[in-house]
């Protein structure tokens, strides 16, 4: 039977031959992940159970991310009863702050996920790994628990739907106005239970850290998870870093998908989701010139080289406008370390932007950039429901670190074109 | 075991940040998370709500994040179960894995705020004592009773794997 590259992973990973849509199915797991939100939880779940040790120590990653440096004692004490269990079961993969950063785009960066994995993350954006070719799913602290004792987890296999774009990227966009693009058209619970598979000559064509960013904002659609299939450029990336073999995978030609949107890249322009939810997007041309008062580059969606290398080059020599803030924070320790070796944070120092050791801080309103009532914000994070970056009438607009970086230097949602233009000048 | 309440009404993607804004994340205490259970969305929610009391939302409840901490303050503030036309996935997946009772039906629009409903988890039938209606939810797949029945997935995990006598892999 004819199959889909979800379908053969999972297959795989139950020791089937087949797998079917609606089945329901026990995988082993190649890896799990858990944060300083989820993972103390699923540690006193783990304790509470009687576990003696986990099932194999180098499968289970913990990140501090979200209130790291800790922001309060609270926060603190959860780092805390994390870093204790990781010291006490000596984990070889804990990361703090200084030396770890935002947990989806750290894995990859580690080569701690590799083509044809099963990742299971305590964070819903965990279906960010997919950009590898890899099954990357979101869930809770207390499936982590149990699959920290069992390393393995149920799952109902997904249908799949295929995201087809052909042509060629337009000007000044990049893989977040695509994701953008197609969640405002099936809306936010438009792949609720399903997989999403990007395809076509567009993807292929783009490099590993974009297709991250296409995969990460899967959730944001209700997708279990978001798949490029590993191809050379994948391979590229996974060699030099790989921490375990990989297996490459791809959908069958005539595999069966739920639906198929084939769209023309090159006809999707710049995107903006507007407040207050992921899925209200509009072209850019329509939001252009609101007046904001925040700006923050960073997140799992967009915080790699490639997104801070974009920026830079439209805020060189520019400053952040008068009464507006710009934030940027690298994904993470070493995002941060190579952008300094590049010069990109001496550019967004000289504009004027605040800038910060790896945190997911302003992302979730946690702490380093919280919105106050009625605040505009210009984010290229991925989620805009009310309340997500601080007060909950504060607004907040999705966009790509380009459109992010010339509304800091305009102080309104701004083409980037308009910009550069000047900085290229 | 038949569930008894009073409904509360929301509409289309409650998410998870109203239903515990991560402003509260900083612990994983329940009795503190749902102090604040849905203060985002209805401030008087953790004060006015009443043990029993039954959440109803529309379309993709409990959309957002994969926070745990979402059901944990719904259990913790009193509520006894969830009616939606449709649930996020990872929320249905936390829901379960708790011992919080789903029901998935599109007559979730029939409900009204403050409507007396009667609800059986093991069939998924509602009752709306008010209206006199009755509406049929979606029962859960089997796997999902056995873990709620279990008491939630730990200890279904833990019975299967024979804890406190040492674990590791599957045999
Ligand atoms: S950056 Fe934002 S979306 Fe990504 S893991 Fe952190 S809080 Fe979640």
């Amino acid at each position: 039977m004819p199959m889909t590259i979800t379908e053969k992973i999972l297959a795989a990973h139950a020791d089937k031959g087949e797998v079917r849509p609606g089945e329901l199915i026990t995988c082993r797991l190649d890896m799990l992940m858990g944060n300083d939100i989820t993972a103390p939880i699923a540690i006193k779940e783990f304790e509470k159970a009687g576990a003696a040790s986990v099932f194999e120590p180098d499968r289970l990653a913990i990140v501090l991310s979200h209130f790291v440096p800790a922001k309060d004692i609270k926060s603190a004490d959860q780092c805390r009863i994390a870093r204790d269990f990781a010291k006490k079961h000596r984990l070889k993969y804990f990361f703090d702050e200084g030396r770890g950063g935002i947990e989806h785009i750290l894995l990859p960066q580690e080569g701690l996920v590799v083509p044809g994995d099963i990742v299971l993350g305590a964070d819903s954006h965990s279906c960010t790994y997919g950009g590898l070719g890899c099954f990357g799913t979101g869930v809770g602290s207390t499936d982590l628990a149990a699959a920290m004792i069992t390393g393995e987890t149920w799952f109902k296999v997904p249908e799949s739907m295929k995201f087809h774009f052909y042509g060629r990227l337009a000007p000044w966009s990049s893989a977040k106005d695509l994701i953008l693009y197609a969640i405002g058209q099936i809306g936010v619970d438009g792949a609720t239970y399903r997989a999403m598979e990007f395809t076509g000559e567009v993807v292929e064509r783009l490099p590993v850290d974009q297709r991250l960013t296409l995969c990460n904002m899967a959730i944001e659609a209700g997708g279990k998870s978001g798949i490029v299939a590993a191809d050379e450029i994948t391979l590229e990336y996974v060699k030099p870093r790989a921490k375990r073999p990989w297996a490459l995978y791809k959908s069958d030609p005539d595999a069966a998908y739920h639906s198929v949107y084939e769209w023309d890249a090159g006809k999707i322009g710049l995107q903006v989701a507007c407040p207050y939810s992921p899925d209200n997007v509009k072209p850019l041309e329509e939001v252009v010139g609101i007046e904001v008062d925040q700006v923050f580059i960073g997140s799992c969606t967009n915080a790699r080289m490639e997104d801070l290398r974009i920026a830079a080059r439209i805020m060189r020599g520019k400053k952040v406008a008068p009464y507006v803030r710009c934030i940027v924070i690298p994904a993470t320790h070493q995002v941060f370390q190579e952008a300094l070796k590049e010069g990109l944070i001496e550019v967004f120092s000289e504009a004027g932007c605040a800038i910060s050791e790896a945190t997911c801080g302003p992302c979730l309103g946690g702490y380093n950039g919280v919105l106050g009532a009625e605040e505009v914000c210009l984010s290229t994070s991925n989620r805009n429901f009310p309340g997500r970056m601080g007060h909950p009438k504060a607004k907040v607009y999705l966009a790509s670190p380009a459109v992010a970086a010339a509304t800091a230097v305009t102080g309104k949602i701004t083409h980037p074109e308009e910009v550069a233009r000047e900085t290229e000048a | 075991m038949n569930l008894y309440g009073k409904a509360w009404k929301f509409g289309d993607n409650v998410d998870t940040d109203q239903i515990i804004p991560a402003r509260y994340l900083v612990t994983s205490d329940p009795e503190e998370l749902g102090k604040h259970c849905l203060e985002d969305a209805e401030p008087e929610f953790a004060k006015k709500v009443r043990i029993g009391d039954v959440l109803v939302g529309l379309r993709n409840f409990g959309c957002g994040s994969s926070r745990e901490h979402a059901p944990i303050s719904i259990k913790a503030v009193g509520v006894s179960a969830v009616i939606a036309k449709s649930f996020a996935r990872i929320f249905y997946r936390n829901s379960i894995n708790l011992g919080l009772p789903l029901f998935e039906t599109d007559a979730a629009e029939r409900i009204e705020q403050g409507d007396d409903l009667e609800l059986n988890p093991a069939t998924g039938e509602i009752k709306n004592l008010t209206k006199g209606e009755r509406y049929q939810a979606q029962p859960l797949p089997e796997f999902a009773r056995e873990i709620m029945a279990a008491g939630g997935l730990m200890k279904y995990v833990a019975k299967k794997k024979g804890l406190g006598r040492g674990v590791g892999r599957g045999a």
